[in-house]
């Protein structure tokens, strides 16, 4: 039996009839054309599907589109504002934070999660790599990541704590 | 892969998610935050006739502190128990082991109640709820009542609360004031789960350990002996580590943690 849910998808409401066991990654993918959110493993290992569900950081593969009835998300395509990249964006590209690009976006949202959370933002090498350990690259482009870490924040205007 | 299929129910209210349990029988299970249960529906070493997500019950999400302890309700995350600051002062073990628990993402969504429920032998919560002398407080038809960790965790993944009850409330007692903590892991990557991990709380001559990946329970020690410890663990030997490799661990984790545990005890900090 399909199950009818309303969300909010980078600002814009949404309203579809799922079947229960269809992924919130597949759910973004297929039913809505948002193919910015990666999928690697499916089972929560890789972290390339990270999108924010009401504005915290998740795996859509670990949630059920049903589960996501009444949230607010955020993906990839909802973060530049017109042709401005977001400041995670940018960073990346101005530090070389990706190679293939197929982790860039769940790195992206992770990162994104983890600077608006407060304020003020630990950016020490331990603060910022346990914030994307959750992400893998295999690029092996870590180093780079965490440098689009610190110019994001600053771009952002976040002090660190 | 994709999971199986399988109805969904997402009630409002604990009552109707107890009804439900009774009437969808033990082919039903309980989704609370998923990131235990998805992945194994996905890969499909989990087949559920039907799932109760647990979502709209926000009776059930709260972390609340009393002089006792901190009863925390089973839907609340786990980046939520991470960050109270009532239960970091009343039980310190909780923040350290919440923060060996997979990745900030992770823990977003993962729920205090799912992984007790899931019990896990190598997860830190209920090793922490163990070594804490913790209870649960679980509803079924016949009503609400109360499980002591040391009756919880029965084997692999097992615990003893019958097919028809939910889990609805985690109760971790506050550390003695005269007491020290410590929790500590070793995971051959950052976020995985422990080839072995240990628990630690000191209070005088009396010390409690608990051990996690170390048998099909978290396994409780009472003594400071290390060959007491190794005559309690069940290690398994797996592609991660020979069961050999994992009792030196516990030697060398037991002894760290409770170290530490006494130092904070005497240092009167953490």
């Amino acid at each position: 039996m399909k199950h009818a849910v309303t969300l909010t998808v980078n600002g814009e409401r949404v309203e579809r009839e799922v079947e229960p066991r269809l992924l919130l990654s597949d759910f973004l993918r297929h039913e809505l054309g948002l193919t910015g959110t990666h999928v690697g493993c499916e089972h929560g290992v890789c972290g390339c599907c990270t999108i924010l569900v009401d504005g915290a950081a998740a795996r859509s593969c670990l949630m059920l589109a049903v589960q996501a009835d009444g949230v607010e998300l955020r993906t990839i395509e909802g973060l530049a504002e017109g042709e401005e990249l977001h400041p995670v964006q940018a960073a990346f590209r101005e530090a070389h934070g990706l190679q293939c690009g197929f982790c860039t976006p769940g790195f992206v949202l992770a990162i994104t999660a983890f600077l608006e959370e407060s304020e003020t933002v630990d950016l020490s090498d331990g603060a910022i790599r346990e914030a994307i350990a959750g992400n893998l690259c295999r690029c092996t482009g870590y180093q780079n990541i965490v440098e689009a870490v610190r110019i994001a924040a600053r771009a952002m205007g976040k002090a660190s704590a | 892969m994709k999971p199986p299929p399988f109805d969904y129910h997402a009630p409002a209210t604990l009552d109707e998610a107890v009804r439900l349990r009774t009437e969808l029988g033990p082919e039903a299970s309980i989704l609370a935050g998923g990131q235990s249960l998805i992945p194994l529906l996905n890969l499909r070493f989990a087949r559920p006739s039907a799932l109760i997500d647990l979502r709209r019950v926000r009776e059930l999400v709260y972390v609340r502190a009393g002089q006792d302890g901190v009863a925390v309700g089973a839907m609340t995350s786990q980046r939520e128990l991470e960050r109270s600051v009532d239960a970091a002062r009343l039980c310190p073990l909780l923040r350290e082991a919440q923060r060996c628990v997979a990745h900030p993402v992770i823990r977003n969504r993962g729920t205090v109640g799912g992984t007790i429920a899931h019990a896990d032998p190598a997860a830190e919560l209920p090793a922490a709820l163990r070594v804490l002398a913790g209870h649960v407080t679980v509803r079924g038809p016949r009503g609400e009542r109360r499980i002591d960790a040391d009756e919880l965790f029965q084997f692999h993944f097992t615990t003893s609360l019958e097919p028809d009850e939910i889990l609805t409330e985690v109760f971790f007692p506050a550390l003695r004031p005269d007491a020290g903590s410590a929790y500590l892991e070793l995971s051959r990557r950052h976020g995985d789960y422990p080839l072995a991990g240990a628990a630690a709380i000191a209070a005088g001559d009396h010390v409690r350990l608990c051990f996690a990946a170390l048998g099909p329970t978290p396994v409780l020690v009472e003594s400071d002996d290390p060959a007491d410890w190794d005559a309690a663990i069940e290690p398994a030997g797996d592609i991660h580590a020979s069961a050999g490799y994992r009792r030196e661990l516990a030697a060398v984790l037991g002894g760290r943690a409770l170290a530490l545990a006494r130092e904070r005890a005497t240092g009167g900090a953490a």
